[in-house]
């Protein structure tokens, strides 16, 4: 049975349930062992991470990590945010390995620019695999100084000793034993690492490669977790902010009166924001629907069909993202060539929890509780907006309630502080859904043109390959091809001015979805022009032994029984590659030839991720990604005229539901001579490609844009 | 402005508000208990669910007076005793959520389907479960979140 006393704790109107403030933190570190980390060695000998323009890279200095205490409690610090993916749980199962004590006596600091080292942000499917490695060695380092403590307390050799559940024991004589505590009681022991650690061999692992509770659960079933909008400092006042009608639409007159007329009701203006305060949030939208003001219309013209075109004749330049041979010798050897383009357009990152922030100023220093993935370049933006120096802004991430590359954007906290300091009280800021649908930093859509061929004996023979808009990730053919070339024009985060009507950026596996969507649906026609069964063409093609063993792992879970398509079945394959992770997936659907709508009734995804940390929790981002997957397969597409946005809440822009659910098995296969690579995103960027292949399968039409709409497989078949 | 009366989780509550004011932000804004979400403002997400005299409502759709003499229950008050609900218990053991923003009004909305249906099918469970809305994909864990403790409850749990 599981106790939660608490729970009817009405809340005190004051902070997050895990705030802790530069003094408790300074009380808690001025003893015990502090593991300090300098980072530039590390990341060298790391698989190269390409980070968006205009973002740093990890600092070189000394940031403690990791904390000892007197009580024997482990104190991480992490600059990651927990916004559903399990980081909050799995990133301490790294440091219970490595320090030999039991995951409960680990307590974990996340996303507090005071607090924790600095980090660029939780995204791209790099918690473990980039970041667990350094919190693994801060951990390594720390046993390595309780051993020597232990040596020098108990006189014996290190070579003697060992760690076991928080304790320094003797290997020949275990009485002889103190704890981590008693080892780090009343004095400061600093130690720093500049190198990287030894690290366990992953056959001895006790605590990485099972499946532990997740931290947040209690949290989350009781109300009490906190997000963002959640926390309330006293006189905080919601704002609502004025909105224009649409992207490029200026204010040229605004008349406040009737709202300032308004009990309890203040108008304050900072430059372009014009906001009402209130200290209830529907006072405030009451309010703000009071507000009368004059824009000038925006001067776009473009609308979400148009925006193809447009994206072909206004994307900046390509760059070749990689090149072998020569296409033009390769399409001479070809017997058949297929070319085709492939449309997938705007969605919406749609978390549940809107953008929120509420800021407070105390003493001229900032504070902004945000719902941001990415909290120390938030701090430079809040900072560079107020003018201050970035000591002076602190931001704190309570959970977040889901991110998908959204938060990366943090709008609302930059709000949150101009008001604060002009209204003079705290203010909270939480979006409504249509500012959400509005501000959101979309995924782009995107144009991919594919031209390719096969010799007689269905091998590929070329791949001339152009992706305009989504941008470069995953846009690498995975098979073996002697004439090969992919052009990359613009993408989420390379842009000319002006290229889309309003915001982009990354959503989950960014450009990955767009990319793979392209390529397997092409690999399925070239393998149906040749009439060989999918699966069959493909592992003829690959040359990569682990894709092929990922792909037999589906084929045995799915059952695949080799036909050409389109075989009628409604069965499907594609193959993926993100964030490290190898991706198979299948799927089965039924396709209603009347109305063109598309059930999917099963999906099976194979995954080869290297060393599995925690495995019901990959599972779940596999599920996870399988799920949201649908919805950009099926429904979700952002409508737009004029830089209007036309979808502003659940009603119009749809997202998957429980009556969508296809059968869903996950495998992951065993690997554990490969390290830890990304678990968030990989399963999600085959999803398009295996539903449309499925359609295929179905009912012989091919479907070249994403959504598949009941329109658009219509048409398809028509 | 009037006043308002009603129980909210077991305590009488007298607050004073305009009527036509939501019982979601009175909870949030007026009485301190945010367990219950905003997540979309018209009645389409399912994040504000709360439990009136044990039906599913939309926090967000209901006004001050629509609650006067009636029994609320928000997700601060389903655990009693010190003791969780069997529905967070299965939510906890099945791990039904991911970011946990939605699993408040999935927990209540699920809480309202057992107390008419103490046997859903799964079909049942789906349609039920249809207007309720969740971005990270934790639907098949939620769904079997449900069965669980349907299953416990019959046990006589509660």
């Amino acid at each position: 049975m599981i106790r939660h006393d608490d729970f009817m704790e009405v809340p005190d109107g004051w902070g997050f349930a895990t705030i802790i403030t530069r003094r408790d933190f300074l009380a808690l570190t001025a003893t015990g062992l502090v593991v300090m980390v300098a980072l530039e060695r590390f990341l060298a000998g790391q698989e190269p991470v390409r980070l968006p323009q205009g973002r740093q890279g990890y600092p070189t200095d000394l940031n403690a990590y990791l904390h000892v205490g007197a009580d024997g409690r482990v104190t991480c610090l992490v600059g990651k945010i927990e916004m559903g993916q399990g980081a909050m749980t799995s990133l301490p199962q790294l440091v219970a390995e490595e320090l030999e004590v039991p995951i409960t006596s680990i307590d974990i600091v996340m996303g507090d620019t005071d607090l924790c080292p600095w980090d660029m942000g939780t995204f791209g499917s790099l918690s473990i695999r980039q970041f667990g490695p350094i919190l693994r060695t801060a951990a390594a380092e720390a046993r390595s100084a309780l051993l020597q403590l232990a040596s020098e307390k108990l006189k014996v050799p290190v070579a003697e000793l060992r760690a076991d559940s928080g304790r320094i024991v003797h290997a020949t004589s275990p009485r002889t034993r103190v704890t981590y505590g008693e080892l780090t009681t009343g004095k400061r022991i600093e130690r720093q690492v500049t190198t990287p650690a030894t690290l366990d061999a992953v056959a001895s692992f006790t605590v990485v490669g099972r499946s532990v509770p997740r931290r947040d659960a209690l949290d989350k079933v009781t109300g009490k977790a906190r997000f963002a909008g959640d926390i309330v400092p006293p006189g905080a006042l919601h704002a609502r902010i004025l909105r224009p009608p649409a992207h490029g639409a200026t204010l040229s007159s605004v008349d406040t009166s009737a709202a300032e007329a308004r009990p309890g009701v203040r108008v304050v203006r900072d430059g372009d924001l014009v906001a009402v305060l209130h200290a209830h949030r529907d006072e405030a939208d009451a309010a703000l629907a009071l507000v009368k003001a004059q824009y000038t219309p925006s001067a776009s013209t473009l609308d979400d069909t148009t925006i193809f075109d447009h994206l072909v004749t206004h994307a900046p330049p390509a760059d070749v993202v990689r090149e072998a041979g020569n296409v033009a010798d390769g399409a001479a050897r070809a017997a058949q060539v297929i070319d085709a383009t492939y449309f997938n357009s705007y969605v919406a990152h749609a978390p549940m929890e809107t953008h929120s922030a509420v800021a407070a100023i105390e003493h001229g220093k900032v504070t902004v509780w945000a719902s941001t993935q990415t909290p120390f370049p938030l701090r430079s933006q809040v900072a560079q907006a107020l003018m201050l120096p970035p000591e002076q802004v602190r931001v704190v991430t309570p959970y977040v309630g889901g991110g998908f590359g959204g938060k990366s954007a943090g709008r609302q906290a930059i709000e949150a502080a101009r008001l604060a300091r002009v209204a003079g009280v705290p203010v909270r800021v939480v979006w409504s859904r249509e500012e959400e649908f509005f501000f959101d930093t979309f995924r782009p859509a995107a144009v991919i043109t594919i031209r390719a061929g096969i010799d007689a004996g269905a091998k590929l023979t070329h791949w001339d390959y152009t992706v305009i808009g989504a941008g470069e990730r995953g846009s690498e053919h995975i098979y073996a091809i002697p004439h090969h070339r992919t052009l990359a024009r613009g993408g989420w985060n390379a842009n000319s001015p002006g290229l889309h009507p309003f915001g982009i950026g990354p959503w989950r596996a960014p450009g990955a979805n767009s990319n793979a969507f392209a390529r397997e649906s092409h690999i399925d026609r070239l393998a149906a022009r040749a009439g060989v069964d999918p699966v069959a063409f493909r592992l003829a093609n690959l040359s990569d032994a682990r894709m092929a063993r990922v792909l037999q792992a589906a084929a045995t879970q799915f059952g695949w029984t080799p036909k050409p398509a389109p075989s009628g079945r409604g069965v499907g394959v594609a193959l993926g590659m993100d964030a490290g992770t190898y991706v198979a997936s299948m799927a089965e659907v039924k396709v209603d030839r009347a109305t063109g709508r598309v059930q999917v009734t099963r999906v099976v995804c194979a995954q080869d991720m290297g060393v599995l940390v925690n495995p019901d929790g990959a599972r779940q981002q596999a599920e996870g990604c399988i799920t949201m997957g649908l919805g950009y397969c099926l429904t979700e597409e952002i409508r737009f005229r004029n830089g209007q946005v036309l979808d502003g809440n659940f009603d119009t822009y749809g997202l998957p539901r429980f009556s969508w659910l296809p059968k869903i098995e996950v495998v992951i296969l065993d690997s554990p001579d490969l390290p830890a690579q990304g678990g968030g995103e990989p399963a999600i960027v085959t999803m398009g490609a295996v539903v449309a292949n499925a359609v295929f399968d179905a009912v012989g039409a091919r479907v070249g844009q994403l959504p598949m709409t009941p329109a658009r497989v219509k048409a398809a078949l028509a | 402005m009037r006043p308002v009366s009603f129980s909210l989780n077991g305590v009488p509550i007298r607050t004073v508000a305009d009527e036509r004011r939501s019982l979601l932000w009175i909870l949030r804004d007026d009485l301190g208990l945010t367990g219950t979400k905003f997540g979309c403002g018209e009645s389409v997400c399912g994040a504000c669910t709360v439990l009136v005299n044990d039906e599913a409502v939309r926090a967000c759709a209901v006004s001050a007076s629509d609650v006067e003499g009636t029994r609320v229950v928000t997700i601060e008050g389903l655990a009693r005793n010190g003791e969780l609900h069997p529905l967070q218990e299965a939510f906890v053991s099945h791990l039904g959520f991911q970011c946990g923003y939605c699993t408040p009004g999935m927990i209540l909305g699920a809480y309202a389907l057992l107390k008419k249906r103490p046997a859903p099918s799964r079909d049942e469970i789906v349609s039920h479960m249809e207007a309720h809305l969740c971005r990270c994909g934790a639907h098949v864990r939620i769904l079997d979140a449900i069965e669980a403790a349907a299953a416990a409850m019959r046990g006589g749990l509660r």
